[in-house]
């Protein structure tokens, strides 16, 4: 096991970072063609800047998790797509509840 | 090396059939996927699924495996016997399903040559190495302080002999203030090994915090269930509590009561715009274990004219 002594300091993706659409391909080891379709889908959105496209931070989990569920459950783009935005509904349900939970207990 | 039942962990009959298995691991693999399941194990058992899926999926890999024998036990330490696979021959069948770098050690030694072969991850060529990704656990009191934590990395590297091998690395890393649970710090520069000289990919880290004891993180803010005596609570008091940052000292107003919520603004999880820092009440009543502690419940019984139930009309 090697332990270097260097102190290594990063940046934090979500809030720090944008991506070209070739940062993004790298990020995710991807092809851009790939990307281009996820945008032409509605999965993930670029913001335009001097007509070139940007991404934001957040873009980089959306990508992979489409990876992964095309990998692993072989889903389409389109089944992608309605995954991601049924899995955000649930994780806000689900700190909603966790919420009441938590106040339900203290009270 | 642990022995691992493969029919058991997919849930079906050493006689099942491969449409049986196929069926099998989908539903498997949809239940425990880590993006939609919320089970805490669920990676883990992803993975063994996975394992599993890959061994029996393949005739050649099923027949070795059965060959093993029916009577070994899950868990059971397990050593392969010499030549056990001798007369069989594995064709590396790609790995499409899962990621080999994944697999146990059980899996490694049985079909660990086989893969070499087939391997697919070699099989993107880019000059400039990939960008690697991994999740890392960090103290929320790291997240406040901007620790320096040392991280240690499982990495699949190729071997003298052309085979992928693990390897560990320990990087010191500075761990940005304000950082919180979901979010990603870029290394620059150090993922994967370029190829000639293209320069090393970047290393994306997954933050999680570390379970606490008393705080509970939800985004940027921060819950504690603060204990309280009923005379703190009834008459109010300036408290001492524990925050990440360090003690601080919170008003109670008087006539508070079990689950209210004190904010202290700007004491959550710091960065541009900082998270708040909740304590919530709990009134704990002293224990009438005494005779002076019973004497003084029972003058209040007298004393106070109060009625919990009123609203209940009784």
């Amino acid at each position: 096991m090697t332990v270097t002594s260097y102190v290594f300091s990063g940046h934090v993706v979500e809030e720090e970072m944008e991506f070209s659409l070739a940062e993004l391909s790298q990020a995710c080891c991807v092809d851009a063609e790939w990307l281009v379709a996820l945008v032409e889908e509605g999965i993930i959105e670029p913001l335009e800047r001097e007509s070139r496209w940007c991404f934001t931070g957040p873009t980089v989990q959306r990508v992979r998790t489409v990876q992964r569920l095309q990998r692993d459950l072989r889903v389409n783009l389109p089944g992608a797509a309605l995954t991601l935005e049924l899995l955000e509904e649930i994780n806000a349900l689900r700190s909603q509840l966790a919420k009441f939970e938590f106040s339900e207990r203290n009270s | 090396m642990e022995f691992k039942d493969y029919y058991k962990i997919m849930g079906v009959e050493r006689s099942a059939s491969q449409d049986d298995i196929k069926r099998a691991y989908r539903k498997l693999s949809r239940k425990y996927h880590p993006d939609v399941s919320k089970e805490s194990d669920a990676e883990e058992k992803f993975k063994s699924v996975g394992e599993a899926y890959e061994v029996l999926k393949d005739p050649e890999k099923r027949a070795a495996y059965d060959q093993l024998g029916a009577n070994w036990q899950s868990g059971e330490e397990f050593r392969p016997p010499p030549e056990w696979d001798q007369g069989f021959e594995f064709h590396g069948g790609g790995f499409t399903e899962g990621d080999a770098s994944q697999f146990s050690d059980f899996f490694e030694t049985l079909f660990g040559g086989a893969h070499a072969a087939g391997g697919s991850r070699g099989a993107h060529f880019n000059l400039r190495g990939e960008d690697s990704h991994a999740k890392v656990f960090i103290s929320l009191e790291d997240a406040y302080h901007s620790a320096t934590r040392a991280i240690t990395l499982r990495q699949t590297e190729l071997g003298d002999d052309g085979r992928p091998r693990l390897k560990n690395r320990t990087l010191s890393v500075k761990i940005p203030k304000g950082v919180h649970q979901g979010q990603h710090i870029r290394l620059a520069g150090q993922g994967g090994v370029g190829i000639g000289q293209g320069k090393a990919g970047d290393l994306y880290l997954e933050v999680e915090f570390e379970p606490h004891p008393f705080y509970r993180v939800e985004g940027r803010d921060l819950y504690l269930d603060l204990p309280v005596t009923p005379w703190e609570a009834a008459l109010g008091a300036s408290v001492n509590i524990p925050t990440p940052a360090g003690k601080v000292e919170l008003k109670i107003p008087p006539n508070s009561s079990s689950g209210s919520k004190m904010r202290l603004r700007g004491r959550g999880i710091p960065g541009q715009s900082a998270g708040d820092f909740y304590a919530v009440l709990q009134v704990v009543l002293p224990p009438a274990d005494t005779e002076k502690a019973k004497a003084l419940y029972r003058e209040m019984a007298q004393q106070l004219a109060f009625n919990p139930r009123a609203t209940l009309g009784v």
